[in-house]
């Protein structure tokens, strides 16, 4: 029987590994964006006191590795009495850490906002969280799809990092299928053009929104 | 933490450091050279090169690292750990220099090419004595962000087995069972060196302006 044979036969594992990745990585994203939305909000907010801990705060993010806060959540928390499961804590510090770079993203593209626009919402009454959830959002979230894109991908790739805390995904099942039964190199070929596929399909939606962003005229600024 | 904590950790934070600066560097000159071979265009090397840069963009460096060391064996090369790191990390890196270095080829000016002709330049002398420092200076911000990407994904490299920055704090709370206080530390370690490399970015970025290019 050769080695991919042998994959064949395991298929099922390679399926369930490659849906608990998209459950983590689908999860996460969806919370990650909310974070970053919710970021964006607080720091547009009237509250000035709150905005230079948020800024301090994101930066400390963008300058840590994935796996540190992974094992701050998975090693360090149970220290002050809080413990989670590997997958959820997973799912959280993927959520968190993206988050913070979705807001830095979103923040970045605010700055460039036309002041015009704001003033003229104001001058027609607007509350600030109507303007924040019908101008504000929807524009800076179309004219930054290509960064989110690429975040996108990154944090796909970072769920692979959740194998070091014994969560059971794509790369888990080419680990440990590769012990069982020493087929090391056709394994990782495979979860590697599982990967690969997912950030191609990725690129192609993020593409197809492109479509639609110039079609309701959000580009032409 | 006592002092052994302290060293061992200090320990960790040199082997992360020499092993991104040893990818960062081939990383960095293998991507220009993989740009220089697309802009080439040699037809079958060049549809390789963009299969090499699409696949190792999205390939998770823990999957890499995991395959090249598991796989090694099998296709007859024996690496130890540190070289298995260092090349996946290279892999992983390289991919994404080459297309920073891509993108400043093209959008080189063209007047500057042509007066370099007109002149009667070789196009070796025009590449490295026009092309060249000036595309230093335009990559650098994209390049030195890299750089931090690495760095940040270099943890990946503890999957292998290498004793590097996060996995040592493993280690030391094996012994003093107190996780909270070795992680902590491991990532201030980590912010100050991404803190350098920001600060670097943003003199580079501020010198890009000012020669507006």
């Amino acid at each position: 029987m050769s080695n991919w044979e042998i994959l064949w036969q395991a298929r099922d594992e390679f399926l369930i590994g490659f849906w608990r990745t998209l459950e983590i990585f689908g999860l996460s994203i969806a919370g990650a964006f909310l974070i970053g939305c919710g970021l964006l909000y607080l720091l547009e907010g009237s509250r000035k006191r709150l905005t230079m801990p948020l800024r301090i705060f994101i930066d400390a993010m963008r300058m840590l590795p994935f796996l540190i806060l992974v094992y701050l959540l998975y090693y360090g928390l149970p220290s002050v009495g809080i413990r989670l499961d590997a997958w959820w804590t997973g799912v959280g510090a993927l959520a968190v850490y993206h988050g913070t770079y979705f807001a830095e993203i979103f923040r970045s593209n605010r700055l460039t906002f036309p002041p015009g626009q704001i003033e003229a919402a104001k001058a027609h009454g607007f509350t600030k969280s109507k303007m924040f959830f019908r101008l504000i959002l929807p524009q800076v979230i179309m004219q930054t799809r290509p960064l989110l894109g690429n975040q996108l991908i990154y944090a796909l790739k970072d769920t692979a990092f959740l194998v070091i805390i014994t969560v059971r995904e794509l790369t888990a099942v080419a680990n440990s299928l590769s012990s069982t039964y020493f087929i090391p190199t056709e394994a990782f070929i495979v979860v590697i053009g599982f990967y690969w596929a997912l950030s191609v399909a990725m690129e192609i939606i993020i593409k197809q929104c492109g479509r639609f962003s110039a079609k309701r005229g959000f580009d032409n600024v | 933490m006592n002092a052994s904590a302290w060293q061992m950790l200090l320990e960790g934070a040199w082997t992360t450091v020499w092993i991104s600066a040893v990818s960062i560097a081939i990383g960095v000159l293998a991507g220009l050279v993989i740009a220089l071979i697309r802009l080439a265009r040699i037809p079958i090397v060049d549809q390789l090169l963009v299969l090499y840069i699409s696949v190792a963009r999205a390939t998770p460096l823990v999957t890499l690292a995991l395959f090249i060391f598991l796989s090694a064996p099998d296709l007859g090369l024996d690496f130890n750990r540190s070289v298995a790191g260092i090349l996946a990390l290279t892999l992983n890196t390289t991919a994404f220099n080459a297309e920073i270095w891509r993108s400043a080829f093209r959008n080189f000016s063209r007047e500057q090419r042509e007066a370099a002709m007109a002149t009667g330049m070789t196009p070796w002398i025009t590449f490295r004595r026009i092309m060249l420092p000036q595309m230093v200076i335009t990559s650098l911000p994209g390049l030195i962000n890299e750089m931090s990407f690495l760095i940040k994904g270099s943890p990946a490299i503890a999957v292998i087995g290498i004793v590097d920055l996060t996995r040592v704090t493993n280690r030391i709370s094996a012994v003093t069972y107190e996780p909270l206080p070795p992680i902590l530390v491991a990532g201030a370690l980590y912010m100050m060196v991404i803190g350098c490399l920001i600060w670097l970015q943003r003199i580079f970025e501020r010198r890009a302006n000012r020669l507006a290019m």
